[in-house]
């Protein structure tokens, strides 16, 4: 190692997006520990609030052992990197660790010179190499240079250059943009109509747009590659897409190892990846892609990431190899053979792991939460997380992983709302295509039919059929012993078999266990058993005989939160690392159970018993009867943990903290209405009915609009907003199956109220510490989806007071202990609540970043029966911070950006500002919003928003910045006495047209705020905010945030915007 | 299906192969790591003598291609264990499935196993003599090593490939058909003898020793043949066994390991270029004692996890060989450029 790195910048990756998640929460972290282990110092720059690695040791303690020594909560920008680089002088940087974002932003850095400038050494991967697997022209060449073989391929800058390359490779061709992440822009043309559609908007992302070969139907198969400054190269993992090519891998199940392929494939698609990672000359770890003819074994290299992704992620809990560490190890200076598998603790990482088990990645999509969504899926990146099941037959996973998605499938089985469009499903895939085959199975459709549709290798379609003959033997049969072991070998669950035998789980769990079969613990050691292994990285399964570890007695587990979706993300992978923390702190044995390979809570590290398994009761059952817990954390890891509280206390399982019957309390909207009805507490009016008339009826008693929240849906989005009676009853038929059993919940809409949170931690029914945030939009907008502001700014104190107060009768009335989120309605002086969370909320680690104290460590003191009370000061703080969501509305086609009742951000982004405005605009910024330069589009809906805009584009006009106006805005702003340019509506065919100036981006800013964004307005609307996501103009659809947004511009004009640690903050 | 180990383990499953001799298959138990590459292992005949357990679950996968893919002309294990066996294959260059060529060629095979509980129990006590019986437990359990393996798998008359200038005897103990292949070059004759043929009356420049089962010391006429090439000052490249055999004849000593290497993943540490490490494929349940070589003879590589001898060479003399793999087949191609540099060297040396 290099004896002149002192300090290192790590780049981090941002908000989470769809293409761009939680895995480099792990790969950061990671390199954070490999840094920290040579005494290194860290600077981070990463604005996601919610992530582990922007971690700073706890107030008044020592450097921590794997935390960073300075995080800065910035944008990724250029302008704020070279302030961060000026001020702390970092001797090198890592680039590979922060995804698509990081990579980007530092070849930019290299590019104006910055790095030069300030004498900053890249670390591991070389930038020209980076550029040469970025730049599609420059990579087709440097691997012609080894007679590697690249798909046929064309790069091109215009549209006319593109419709040349196409008719030469020949249609279809796929069309994919140059440095984007997840194939953003990417997709199949088949004629030259559909092409320069999709060239319009890849090269709204991208100078550069790649025509390509299309090779449908072709295997795809990865190799996760690490490399040494001493050229020492190994494969770690190789992967087998099982859907093949032509969805983006990102959107396919993909299976560890690979499946199908044969020794004479496997090496020599490992050899020739070896020959190109050398031959490019990476440094540290790299992804190869392949695509693999499956009849003639011919090959075509897809693409090589020169950086950790979601694939390293995945490929690094499948095998147990440290993927990330060791590249920030290598990027030192240090190469394989002097580093330790740290797994075996005795052999070294110059090696390549040997499974003996398969792992199965799944997909987890949420279209349905954006209304017009296509469930389509393709070449571009769609799904907002993953789980992994491990097992010793693809059965097993298969039907593991199915679970684990959480979306109420109960395996691989038919389900209820699947339509006629069977075979148009599997051939033309959605998200839901492997339900799609369990039904077509079902009905007797042939594997080579089935073959033929979806190009699915027979090998995983005839695994998938035998799990469906034995579904349909197993109604028949006698449930004896043999045929009990074998459902549980095929994976299925109790609560499966008990459909198929008409009982209930608890009596096939009850039967099971009468036939002693229990699943057994299984290791993942990166040696297939050849070498004894130190740690414990765990999974469950059928296929054996015999526990690779004795039983425990005293540990402590911690349920994590599942798959990433919209909603349920990173910040309860943070609670839980936290929650690890003080319990290993306090010399707890902790079990970790997630099942979640983009966490760091299934870093290997982080826990001394890591269980790789599904959150479901019967496998956390299994797991605890194993292990004997003294006690299982549940309020750390969001709605699935929170969920199994009472069944799992209903087994005699010892929950820590607030009783499972007070949380359910909480989450039983009859008990808790009537809870707060005694305490005196105000909520909003609801009613639940059983039927559309019923539920008509309700609404207008309580006055439109309303709020209607299904139990279950068919499709669209959950949560809705219905202004009439018309609008309700056509809504209820349409999407909701509304019976007795789903009843509906109608509740009063109270519009123009704002909203306050309160996260808190108790003990004992008494609140220790809470801190109090506000939302810049007004009620309306999910909180997930809002701007929250710490501490308030606009709240009054005595609507704080009356917050707390209300807080603390509640956390009394509940008894609780531990953790608890309370949400309010305010609206003139009147204090509602409308949801309480006896649970860490999402915006626990924002809270406990910005004052100062660590509301997890507290809290799981708390479910420690340690005392916790203290001085916390929270609320009057020195300084604001502004948390923004991220969206990622550029990848879901057709969805309409606009914050509504149901949420849609994919993830979230936190600032520190000495001032409100300043704290905002960086948000803003780190969540990928520009400020504009010059010209402003405005169409603002609704006489109440023109007038209450009016004061902020003042002070927008007294800024120099020209405005362009639909018809009504324009005029209202020209009585007014500000000069507006008037654009004509789409429909009127004339010039300039409001779409004009966005296609020729005039507009560098589109201010469009709906009259009533919960009436879900169509028409022009919808296509200016559409087309400014497409061609990714920052947009502003909410009245209150382009309020602020003004304000702010205004009061920060001329300040720079200032690059402070976030110790410097808080100290 | 039964398997019996000699220390009274039983374990059952079912059977997917050919149905066992009355009295039991007998065979030493041992297990590989590798996550691909049955096909090639079972015709390998360095396995002859032994029950393989494969570690990996999923076997059958992509079923078995025509013989010429194979190592060898045949099945050389005695049995095959597995924990889940499949028979519905999917692959285009495959013709039949592994059970019926299982079957076929009269091996008998399990599944339904624990495999990672059995490489546990063969990791701790070391490899164990076992039997696969549909009866009950065997008498006595026969042990394959205390016959010459060698003699059972290699040619038994001398065949030649090619019409290169450069002569190269490999001899067969038990050859892998990829170190013929990785051998025939324009420039070279291959001339592929028996394990105990005395090749030093041939016309050659050059001696392969091959890999194969068992022994070592099994093979004492081979290792006089290697001792008369060495005094013919000949260039020599031993594999696997023919690592053992190189340094049996120059005079150092081998010794059993508890449970071998068979993977595909040992890492082999270049000890003449420091910082060098090769992923490399292994089988062998011999070793050579690196701390015997004498001392105009080093060694090449060791093993990284374990310290054991990985290869030797002689510090001035053209004889090098390697325990590891360096054809593959099945496993990872590294190391191939041993190959590359042993013809390289003849080819420097200018034969006609």
């Amino acid at each position: 190692m290099s004896k002149k790195i002192r300090s290192v910048l790590i780049l981090g990756s941002g908000g989470l997006k769809i293409g761009q998640a939680g895995e480099f929460d792990y790969s950061g972290s990671q390199a954070i520990k490999a840094l920290k282990e040579e005494g290194i110092r860290v600077i981070l720059i990463n604005p996601n609030i919610a992530t582990v690695q922007t971690d700073l040791p706890a107030r008044g303690a020592q450097a921590g052992k794997n935390l960073a020594d300075a995080v800065y909560f910035l944008p990724l920008t250029e302008q704020f990197a070279t302030k961060v680089i000026k001020k702390e002088k970092p001797n090198a940087i890592l680039l590979g660790f922060g995804g698509q974002t990081a990579l980007n932003l530092g070849l930019l850095l290299a590019e104006q010179g910055v790095l030069s400038k300030y004498k900053v050494r890249v670390l591991g991967t070389p930038i020209s190499t980076i550029r040469d697997t970025e730049d599609r022209d420059l990579f087709i060449k440097r691997l012609a240079e080894i007679d590697v073989q690249t798909a046929r391929s064309k790069a091109v800058r215009t549209i006319q250059d593109g419709i040349e390359a196409a008719q030469v490779i020949g249609f279809p061709v796929m069309v994919r943009a140059g440095f984007a992440l997840g194939g953003q822009g990417s997709g199949i043309a088949g004629d030259q109509k559909e092409l320069e559609q999709k060239l319009t908007e890849a090269f709204s992302s991208s100078p550069q747009v790649l025509i390509e070969e299309y090779l449908l139907g072709w295997k795809e198969v990865e190799y996760e590659v690490v490399r040494d400054r001493l050229d020492n190269c190994i494969t770690v993992c190789n992967m087998e897409n099982v859907d093949p090519m032509g969805i983006h891998t990102g959107e396919s199940m993909v299976v560890a190892p690979s499946q199908t392929l044969s020794n004479e494939e496997y090496h020599r698609l490992r050899t020739i990846a070896i020959k190109t990672i050398r031959h490019l000359g990476v440094v540290g770890e790299c992804n190869i892609q392949y695509a693999l003819h499956p009849q003639t074994g011919d090959y075509r290299v897809i693409e090589v990431n020169a950086r950790l992704s979601r694939s390293s992620a995945l490929a690094s809990k499948a095998t147990g190899y440290p993927l990330a560490f060791i590249a920030a190890k290598l990027a030192l200076g240090f190469t394989l053979p002097e580093l330790k598998n740290s797994i075996t603790g005795s052999t070294i990482a110059d090696f390549e792991p040997a499974l003996d088990y398969l792992v199965l990645k799944v997909p987890r999509w949420d279209l349905n939460k954006f209304e017009n969504a296509t469930s389509r899926i393709g070449t571009e990146m769609k799904s907002v997380g993953e789980v992994m099941a491990i097992g010793r037959n693809f059965e097993e996973v298969l039907q593991k992983s199915l679970r684990m998605l959480s979306i109420g499938a109960p395996g691989f089985t038919a389900q209820k709302d699947a339509g006629g469009k069977l075979l148009e499903e599997i051939k033309e895939p959605t998200t839901r295509r492997i339900f799609a085959l369990a039904e077509a199975l079902k009905a007797g459709i042939s594997v080579k039919k089935l073959h033929a549709l979806s190009k699915i290798d027979p090998w995983f379609l005839e695994k998938m059929k035998n799990i469906s003959d034995f579904e349909r033997s197993l109604s028949r049969k006698d449930l004896d012993k043999y045929t009990m072991l074998k459902a549980k070998q095929l994976g299925f669950s109790d609560a499966q078999i008990a459909k198929l035998k008409k009982t209930t789980e608890a009596q096939i769990r009850a039967r099971r266990l009468r036939f002693a079969i229990r699943p057994v613990v299984k290791q993942i050691d990166t040696l297939a058993g050849e070498f004894p292994a130190k740690t414990n990285y765990l999974y469950l399964t059928y296929h054996g005989t015999e526990n690779d570890i004795e039983r425990g007695s005293k540990g402590i587990a911690v349920l994590g939160s599942g798959p990433y979706c919209i909603g349920s993300s990173v910040e309860f992978d943070w609670c839980n690392v936290q929650a690890l923390k003080r319990l290993r702190a306090e010399k707890k044995e902790t079990i970790m159970i997630n099942c979640n390979p983009e966490t760091v809570s299934t870093d290997y590290d982080e826990s001394d018993r890591l269980y790789f398994e599904e959150l479901s009761l019967e496998r956390v059952l299994d797991i605890i009867e194993f292990e004997r817990p003294q006690g299982v954390v549940v309020s750390t890891g969001g709605q699935i943990p929170n969920n199994l509280a009472l069944p799992l206390y209903e087994h005699g399982v010892p929950i820590l903290g607030t009783s499972p019957k007070n949380i359910d309390r909480a989450e039983d909207r009859h008990e808790f209405s009537k809870l707060l009805d005694r305490l005196g507490v105000s909520q909003p009016a609801w009613v639940e009915a059983t039927t559309p008339i019923k539920a008509a009826n309700a609404a207008e008693a309580m006055g439109f609009p309303v709020l209607v929240r299904p139990s279950y849906v068919l499709s669209g989005s959950a949560m809705n907003v219905a202004f009439d009676k018309d609008s309700l009853i056509k809504y209820l038929q349409r999407a909701v199956d509304i019976s007795s059993d789903h009843p509906v919940v109608i509740s009063k809409f109270v519009e123009n109220s704002r909203e306050i949170e309160i996260d808190g931690v108790a003990s004992h029914g008494k609140l220790a510490i809470y801190a109090i945030s506000e939302h810049v939009e007004n009620a309306g907008t999910h909180s997930g989806d809002a701007t929250l502001v710490l501490p308030p700014q606009r709240t009054y104190l005595e609507t704080i007071r009356r917050a707390k107060e209300i807080t603390k009768a509640i956390v009394k009335e509940l008894n609780i202990t531990g953790p608890l989120n309370i949400q309010f309605l305010a609206k003139d002086n009147n204090l509602m609540v409308i949801e309480c969370n006896v649970r860490a909320s999402r915006s626990f680690p924002f809270v406990s970043k910005v004052t100062g104290y660590n509301f997890i460590d507290i809290a799981t003191r708390a479910l420690l029966g340690k005392n916790i009370s203290a001085e916390y000061r929270t609320v009057e703080l020195d300084y604001v911070a502004v948390k923004s969501p991220q969206f990622s509305y550029g990848r879901i086609k057709g969805a309409d950006p606009v914050s509504y009742v149901e949420m849609t951000a994919t993830g979230e982004v936190a600032c520190f500002g000495d001032s409100y405005s300043e704290a905002l605009l960086k948000s803003m910024l780190a969540a990928g919003f520009r400020l504009p330069k010059k010209n402003i589009l405005l169409s603002l809906g609704g006489e109440e928003n023109k007038i209450k805009l009016l004061p902020a584009m003042q002070k927008l006009a007294d800024m120099k910045y020209r405005f362009f106006g639909t018809e009504h805005t324009a005029a209202f702003l020209e009585k007014h006495g500000i000069a507006c340019m008037l654009l004509h509506k789409i429909s009127e065919q004339k010039e300039p047209s409001v779409l004009s100036v966005i296609e020729n981006r005039t507009v560098d800013l589109i201010i469009n705020v709906p009259a009533k964004p919960l009436a879900r307005e169509t028409a022009d609307g919808f296509v200016i905010r559409r087309r400014a996501v497409d061609l990714n103009i920052p947009l502003i659809t909410n009245r209150q945030l382009a309020e602020a947004f003004a304000m702010a511009l205004a009061e920060q004009k001329g300040n720079g915007l200032k690059a402070k640690e976030w110790g410097e903050y808080l100290s | 299906m039964k398997l019996f180990l000699k220390d009274g383990t039983v374990i059952e499953g079912t059977s997917f192969g050919a149905k066992t001799p009355s009295g039991g298959q007998f065979g030493e138990v041992v297990f590989n790591t590798g996550m691909v590459g049955y096909v090639e292992s079972l015709t390998d005949p360095s396995y002859a003598g032994q029950i393989l357990v494969c570690t990996y679950p999923l076997v059958g996968n992509y079923g078995v291609p025509s013989p010429e893919c194979f190592e060898s002309s045949k099945i050389h294990i005695a049995g095959l264990i597995v924990s889940e066996y499949c028979e519905k294959y999917s692959h285009a260059k495959a013709v039949q499935s592994l059970g019926s060529w299982l079957k076929k060629s009269g091996i008998p095979a399990i599944s339904g196993v624990d495999t990672r509980a059995l490489t546990k129990k063969l990791r701790e006590h070391g490899v164990m003599l076992g039997a696969l019986s549909e009866n009950d437990k065997p008498r006595k359990f026969l042990d394959p090593n205390e016959k010459n393996l060698v003699a059972r798998v290699s040619v038994n008359r001398k065949r030649t490939y090619g019409k290169g200038p450069i002569r190269i005897i490999a001899v067969d103990c038990g050859m892998k058909e990829n170190i013929v292949r990785s051998l025939t070059r324009k420039e070279t004759t291959v001339i592929r003898v028996p394990w105990d043929y005395d090749f030093t009356k041939e016309k050659y420049h050059a001696v392969v020793l091959s890999n194969g089962p068992g022994d070592p010391t099994m093979c004492a006429p081979t290792i006089e043949h290697i001792k008369k090439a060495m005094n013919a000052k000949k260039t020599i490249l031993g594999v696997c066994l023919g690592n053992q055999l190189l340094a049996l004849a120059a005079g150092a000593k081998t010794y059993k390991l508890k449970y071998g290497h068979r993977s595909h993943n040992q890492p082999a540490l270049d000890v003449t270029d420091p910082g060098k490490c090769y992923i490399t494929s292994q089988n062998h349940g011999f070793a050579v004692d690196g701390k015997t070589l004498p001392k105009d003879w080093e060694e090449w590589f060791t093993n990284a996890n374990d310290g054991s001898n990985e290869g030797i060479r002689h510090k001035t003399k053209p004889w090098r060989s390697v325990q590891f793999h360096p054809e593959a087949s099945p496993g990872p191609t590294d190391t191939a450029w041993i190959f590359d540099e042993f013809i390289d060297e003849l080819n420097r040396k200018k034969y006609e």
